[in-house]
């Protein structure tokens, strides 16, 4: 397998067959929160793959070029927080200077990111499955596009179930959880695609 | 001391501690000046001192493991919720590490209240909890390796826990420390109670078994969706449900005895 080919299996592990939401349940907290209308979760989904692409590098960089030669490792998740936390502050900063439409459009969801379980869970597994710099980068775009969707596809079905004659007990967190065992289970379509 | 504090009844939670520590158990007494403002601007809610009578910082501790549970009111922490539920025994070691970083970290964020500063709030937070994370996991993985295998990356995870952050900011962050231990106490036993009724639904039903020992008999088949995360969703969502649907009908038979 080449190189190139490896990416995409990376990529496409990622974000469908190990997708973040359905098979490691992380972000699900602003999956289940966020997931009302759908621009509103489009931009909460842009913001995180931005986020999530910028710190599994950083925080891949800082684990393998600083942490790990000085036997630091076992700080390496309040070296990871630390580094998500900045790297939000940061993004928010600067697309709020420079990029003002597009701060209108994702700035707001910014803040919420340090404390998405899909940031520092990606970073963590990165580092668990030793994947190296390119499959890093990738494996954060790849999870951020895979959040993106899963949290689009809810948003949707959520707007349509606002229609939907659900039994009382049901309605609100009840019925969300439940179809998003149904999604995890459409997503199980995608099981054996790559290893 | 406390003849002061029972004059002025039901301005939160130091009020009550206050008085335990005239009763002799205030180790950790304060000066009071430094809680005394902080005192006058919280104004009691009026669930807990319906629930706790006597002492407020007990009616935390009560509150957060049902009235006001995470997982099931509050919808907090879903992540390790859905995600180490498989079976009973890492959800008890899960709860447990909860526990143990909600409790040191209430403390924690109890003690440095004072100087906290707005926009670096969150920040302090989350690197307190981040520190108490790393000696769970070390311990964790010192002392009992089969589970912190199996939990993997989930008990870093702990420190972008909402529950953890949502109690640092609601409770410990302005209140004194015995409060905040018993709170982060209740809150904590409170998920650990979620996980394990989830884990136990689904270790019965996917394996036939409870904390490892069969106690289904053998011809039971076992439902193998209930391992995969479709078992976590479905089984999560009906127990919401069927919470609401109890709280609903116990409310309707309230309203028609009265």
């Amino acid at each position: 397998m080449n190189a190139f080919t490896e990416l995409l299996v990376v990529f496409l592990s990622i974000a469908l067959v190990n997708n973040l939401v359905f098979t490691k349940f992380l972000g699900t907290c602003p999956y289940l929160g966020v997931s009302k209308r759908i621009d509103m979760a489009g931009g909460m989904g842009l913001a995180v793959t931005f986020v999530l692409t910028l710190s599994t590098t950083m925080t891949w960089l800082i684990n393998r070029m600083v942490l790990g030669p000085l036997g630091l490792d076992f700080t390496k998740y309040i070296a990871f927080i630390l580094v998500i936390a900045s790297m939000v502050q940061l993004v928010e900063m600067y697309v709020r200077k420079f990029y003002p439409s597009l701060y209108q459009s994702f700035g707001i969801f910014l803040p919420l990111i340090t404390t998405n379980c899909a940031i520092l869970g990606t970073c963590l597994f990165v580092d668990l499955w030793g994947y190296d710099l390119p499959k890093a980068v990738i494996a954060g775009f790849g999870g951020g596009l895979g959040f993106a969707l899963a949290i689009t596809i809810m948003a949707g079905i959520r707007e349509r179930l606002d229609l939907a004659d659900v039994p009382r007990p049901m309605q609100g967190p009840a019925i969300t959880l439940v179809t998003a065992g149904i999604l995890t289970l459409a997503f199980m379509g995608f099981a054996g695609m790559v290893r | 001391m406390s003849t002061v504090s029972r004059s002025m009844p039901g301005r939160g939670a130091d009020a009550g501690f206050v008085q335990t520590a005239g009763t002799g158990e205030g180790r950790f007494a304060e000066p009071a000046a430094a809680s005394a403002p902080e005192v006058a601007a919280d104004p009691v809610p009026a669930a807990v001192s319906a629930i706790a009578g006597q002492s407020e910082a007990f009616g935390l501790l009560i509150r957060g493991l049902w009235a006001e549970n995470p997982v099931f009111r509050g919808l907090l922490g879903m992540c390790p919720t859905l995600a180490v539920t498989a079976a009973v025994q890492p959800a008890l070691t899960m709860g447990l590490s909860v526990v143990f970083v909600l409790i040191c970290s209430n403390l924690m964020v109890s003690l440095m209240r004072n100087a906290l500063t707005p926009h670096l709030r969150i920040l302090m937070f989350t690197l307190t909890i981040a520190i108490f994370v790393t000696i769970a996991d070390l311990f964790l993985r010192a002392y009992v390796p089969d589970m912190s295998a199996v939990l993997g990356p989930y008990v870093p995870l702990i420190i972008v826990n909402c529950i953890i952050i949502a109690r640092a900011e609601a409770c410990a962050s302005k209140k004194g420390l015995f409060a905040s231990a018993l709170d982060g106490l209740g809150s904590g036993l409170g998920f650990t109670i979620a996980v394990i009724l989830l884990a136990t639904i689904r270790e019965i039903l996917a394996d036939g078994s409870w904390f490892g020992v069969r106690v289904l008999p053998s011809w039971w088949v076992p439902w193998t969706a209930m391992k995969l995360p479709v078992g976590a969703f479905f089984t999560l969502g009906f127990m919401l449900a069927t919470i609401i649907w109890w709280n609903s009908r116990k409310r309707a038979r309230a309203a028609a005895s009265a």
